[in-house]
């Protein structure tokens, strides 16, 4: 038994020997696979991995550029970035979002809306990025949420920059503003451009100046981790801030030229005469920009477009009206080019009338000028010397002039979307309206009604031709451009003159004579505009313009307080000053004002007061009081009405 | 006198495994003290319990066996009537002070459970002996396997196997096992849960889901491959600073020590582990009697398929199946059942020339 029990434990002992050699080796083979499996992803395959993990945790993220300033000439700050409090949340640390939002509405007044828009980011974006529930938080709403921090993880106020126009809805017709990007606009930028940047100039300079108030963005290489959060900055290469630009406009002759306007509709245009710098570009009425920065609501929208007076039109650079007899200046210098001297007369009964014809084209004084020269037909606006002149000179002669000072074309100014208006010709009408150029036609064009369609603008420019005896400049809002490269902060100023265009090649004497007649307009008793002419410290060249609205039937009488407001005649003057040394030229279209001598020539007297003298005459009386009504220049002759648009 | 009952060449290495093991917790434990601490006195405890066990004599392993099974078999069953869930998994049983998982218990009773039915015939096993140990292996397997808990199943359902394999279950019979296994593979695979199914597909192809199932192997393949022959430093590997690695202080600790130490401290690291296992290895064939040479190279083996199981479904070679890096993994009760092995074996080896049956 003993022996048989030895012999077992042998032969056991043996076998499980001969087993743990095999164990031995099979240790030694899985040893092998993991060190083989090892060796092909450390050594092996280091390459791809190092790639990947790196990727894994480095992060391009856009730092957005700071939006360039706009200042007016003398350095006032028209476009600014002001830093805002918003309330955001990062949906990441919030345990129960409702609950959250329920505590900061005990302290914080946040609107259903606002709640809607933030839970609908939140559920469009990752979670790890902070959305905004609030925007511009008071400094109270601040510092309460400040102390009640700790109850809100999740939550924080952030500084972030906002664009704000400091002078609201005065310069808006100018600057325009930006808001944020939209669909279409997306679509349309260059996206790489615009990482990290939210708002996008939508009208005016900031529209037209885009790339250059834009700025280039700049990154960051950032270290995150595996929930995306930010552990450290590698690497940065900062963003280069906007150009700052600074316009021709004068902010102070523009607040007071809109105040000059009141409340009535209407548009003031000032051009420096020698450089075409736009110093005062005012439509009225106006509206905030500010609302619109970041998206105004549908009410509040609704009520400026449905508006009556419209405000969101920008009458100055987009109106579109009959210039009236401010054109008879320029009319007065074709006659002059085609054998009229400045003493030629006509007879004036009240009245003209074409040969073989019975209609009747009226002088604005009924019973008539009677015996009048050129340079008192401009200086009282006689509508019959003017019938007279563009009929013997024709819709053809009238037109190449008309174009001459840049009617019926853009002027060239640095705004967006500018219209043409209308200089009609033979041509013209056969093409657009199928039908042949009446002589009758020609005369209504002599005294600026008719189919004749200025803006503001170009009636403005039209102006600082004259006033530069034949320069004609391109109208510019920015004088120039500072680049801050960044880190050196070397600045460069970019040029921005408008060109010169082509020179309206008239005889000097012909423009002394026109000249001559238009200072008569506001120096002669007997002129148009000599009530808004009194007491002026310097001299001033200017035609005043009433241009009709409504259609008088032949041998109506024109009686303004049977007319609704809106179907007054549109007042208008043009004029500029000192004559010898012009510094400024203005156009100032009121809109339904009555006639130009009585409501615009005053408002354009104040403007010039303001911008030449330190401040403005104080015994500058109102419009009204002026006029006696001894000057109504209406052209009633006129079949084809005319209106702003 | 007492003469304290140690063997220093595997105190050694265990003791560098501990220090290594704290070093790379500070790492991926995102230098948390408290981390380093409670893994200290953890260590501390399965030190303890090591050398306890290393003092009892072998013979009470033989005699007890079936008792210690006993009271892990009912407290298993325990555990599935009226066990404390958590995670998704019910393994504790709630004693009141603490929780106590019957089994890590199985980790060693069943070895010994195995051992002791095949011993009391003479070896090889006839087919009696190895119905009565497949029994004894399958029974517990099954019970925690409805836990669920695969990783625990395969490691018992191993030091098992292997206890068979030593005894001299034949060549040819492993061969026809190999075979069937082979082809029941697939009908097995229906039984698992639909999560660890998809641990599986992932296995083979986890660049198919990068941010979904394939998502943690991909992030572990990137931490080691990335790391090199040289590796990116301790504290430096950004694949774990930076959260990407999952688990990194449990079950994936090995991806954060290769990606900072590279295949220089892999291979140091494998090398420490091999050293353990042969020390093992050696006890048993050193040890003079049958039980304990068995329980001997069971437990050693076992040991490393921890860390074959462990670093394999880590470096996207195995499934990924919830089996910690042995002494490394942060961790209580598999540290104080694996410690506790090595008291057994060392209780083997100095008792190696009083025993004979």
């Amino acid at each position: 038994m003993e022996q048989l029990q030895l012999k077992d434990y042998l032969r056991e002992t043996n076998l499980i020997h001969t087993r743990l050699i095999a164990l031995a080796v099979i240790l030694a083979l899985l040893v092998l696979v993991l060190a083989i499996r090892i060796w092909y992803l450390q050594v092996y395959s280091f390459d791809r991995f190092e790639v990947l993990s790196k990727d894994n945790r480095v992060r391009l993220v856009p730092v957005p550029p700071v939006r360039g300033q706009i200042f007016d000439r003398n350095g006032k700050v028209l476009a600014e970035n002001i830093p805002v409090f918003t309330l955001e949340i990062l949906p990441d640390d919030v345990k129960d979002m409702d609950a959250l939002l329920d505590r900061i509405a005990q302290i914080i007044q946040v609107s259903p809306n606002e709640i809607r828009k933030f839970k609908a980011q939140v559920r469009a974006r990752p979670d790890f990025e902070a959305q905004v529930l609030k925007l511009n938080l008071s400094e109270e709403e601040v510092a309460r949420f400040v102390v009640n921090q700790h109850r809100f993880v999740g939550a924080q106020v952030q500084a972030r920059l906002q664009r704000n126009y400091p002078y609201g809805g005065d310069l808006v017709h100018v600057l325009g503003y930006v808001g944020r990007i939209n669909q279409r606009e997306l679509e349309q930028i260059d996206r790489k451009a615009y990482k990290g940047t939210e708002y996008i100039g939508k009208l005016g300079v900031e529209a037209k100046y885009e790339e250059h108030l834009l700025g280039e963005v700049g990154f960051e290489q950032v270290e995150t981790n595996a929930h995306g959060q930010r552990v450290r900055t590698l690497d940065r290469n900062a963003p280069v801030s906007g150009d700052d630009i600074y316009l021709n406009i004068d902010a102070e002759l523009q607040v007071k030229a809109r105040e000059f306007l009141g409340d009535r509709r209407g548009s003031i245009v000032a051009i420096e005469p020698e450089t075409g710098g736009v110093l005062a570009f005012v439509s009225n009425p106006v509206y905030d920009p500010n609302k619109f920065v970041n998206g105004i609501d549908h009410l509040s929208y609704n009520a400026l477009r449905d508006d009556i007076n419209r405000p969101l039109l920008n009458r100055a650079l987009n109106g579109r009206y009959a210039p009236g007899s401010t054109i008879k200046g320029i009319v007065s210098l074709a006659g002059l080019e085609n054998g009229w001297a400045k003493h030629s007369n006509v007879v004036c009964p009240g009245f003209y009338k074409l040969k073989g014809s019975s209609h009747r084209y009226r002088c604005w004084n009924r019973s008539g000028h009677g015996n009048i020269s050129m340079i008192e037909s401009v200086m009282k606006s006689c509508d019959v010397f003017f019938y007279q002149l563009a009929n013997t000179l024709g819709i053809d002669k009238l037109n190449q002039m008309f174009a001459r000072f840049g009617l019926g074309q853009r002027t060239g100014i640095d705004l967006l979307g500018e219209p043409s208006g209308l200089n009609p010709s033979k041509e013209w009408k056969k093409r657009v309206r199928g039908q042949p150029w009446y002589p009758g036609e020609t005369l209504i064009t002599g005294i600026g009604q008719g189919y004749t369609l200025v803006t503001p603008l170009q009636l403005s420019a039209m102006t600082a031709v004259l006033a530069n005896r034949g320069k004609r400049i391109e109208p510019r809002l920015v004088n120039r451009m500072v680049h801050v490269t960044s880190g050196r902060a070397v600045k460069s100023n970019i040029s921005t003159a408008g060109a010169v265009l082509s020179n309206v090649d008239a005889s000097q004497n012909d423009f002394d004579v026109v000249v001559e007649s238009m200072r008569k307009v506001v120096e002669n008793p007997r002129g148009t505009a000599y009530n808004s002419g009194l007491n002026a410290q310097y001299s001033i060249a200017g035609k005043t313009g009433t241009a009709q609205v409504v259609s008088i039937a032949q041998g109506a009488e024109y009686d303004a307080s049977k007319l609704t407001d809106f179907q007054k005649d549109h007042a208008l003057f043009v004029g500029f000053a000192p004559i010898d040394k012009p510094k400024i030229a203005v156009s100032v279209i009121i809109e339904n004002g009555g006639s130009g001598s009585s409501a615009a020539a005053p408002v354009a007297r104040q403007v010039m007061d303001s911008y030449l003298l330190d401040k403005t005459l104080e015994t500058t009386t109102p419009a009204d009081s002026l006029t006696q009504g001894s000057d109504s220049d209406t052209n009633d002759t006129v079949a084809h009405s005319s209106s702003a648009i | 006198m007492f003469k304290l009952k140690i063997d220093w060449p595997l105190s050694f290495c265990l003791l560098i495994l501990c220090v290594v093991s704290l070093l790379i917790l500070w790492s991926a434990g995102g230098e948390n003290p408290r981390i380093i601490i409670s893994q200290a006195v953890r260590m501390g405890v399965a030190f303890f319990v090591m050398l306890l066990l290393a003092q009892v004599r072998p013979d009470t392993w033989f005699r007890w066996s079936p008792y210690i099974f006993s009271v892990g078999l009912v407290m298993l069953v325990l555990v599935l009537l009226i066990g404390y869930t958590g995670k998704g998994a019910t393994r504790w049983l709630n004693l009141g002070f603490m929780r106590f998982q019957p089994s890590e218990l199985m980790k060693l009773a069943v070895p010994m459970m195995v051992a002791w039915v095949i011993t009391r015939k003479t070896l090889p096993p006839n087919f009696l002996a190895l119905f009565q140990a497949g029994l004894v292996l399958l029974v517990p397997a099954v019970l925690i396997l409805k836990q669920p808990d695969l990783g625990t199943t395969i490691m018992i359902m191993m030091s098992g196997v292997l206890i068979i394999f030593l005894a001299g279950f034949s060549w040819k019979s492993i061969a026809g096992l190999a075979a069937v296994s082979a082809i029941a593979a697939p009908i097995m695979y229906q039984f698992l849960h639909s999560y660890q199914q998809r641990r599986i597909q992932t296995l083979f192809d986890p660049w198919s889901d990068p941010l979904g199932a394939g998502y943690h192997s991909i992030q572990s393949m990137i931490a080691i491959g990335s790391g090199g022959a040289q590796g990116k430093g301790w504290l430096e590997g950004s694949q774990s600073q930076l959260e990407f690695i999952p688990e990194r202080h449990t079950d994936f600790i090995f991806s954060v020590f290769s990606e900072e130490f590279g295949f220089i401290g892999v291979l140091m690291l494998f090398t420490l582990y091999v050293i353990i296992t042969a020390r093992g290895l050696y006890i048993a064939y050193y040890t003079k009697d049958t039980f304990s040479r068995l329980l001997a190279g069971s437990l050693s083996m076992t040991f490393f398929f921890y860390v074959f199981v462990n670093v394999g479904m880590v470096s996207g070679l195995l499934p990924v199946v919830g089996v910690p890096l042995p002494l490394i993994s942060y961790g209580g009760t598999s540290m104080v059942t694996l410690m506790a092995g090595f008291g057994v074996l060392m209780s083997i080896h100095h008792h190696r020339s009083l025993m004979s049956r």
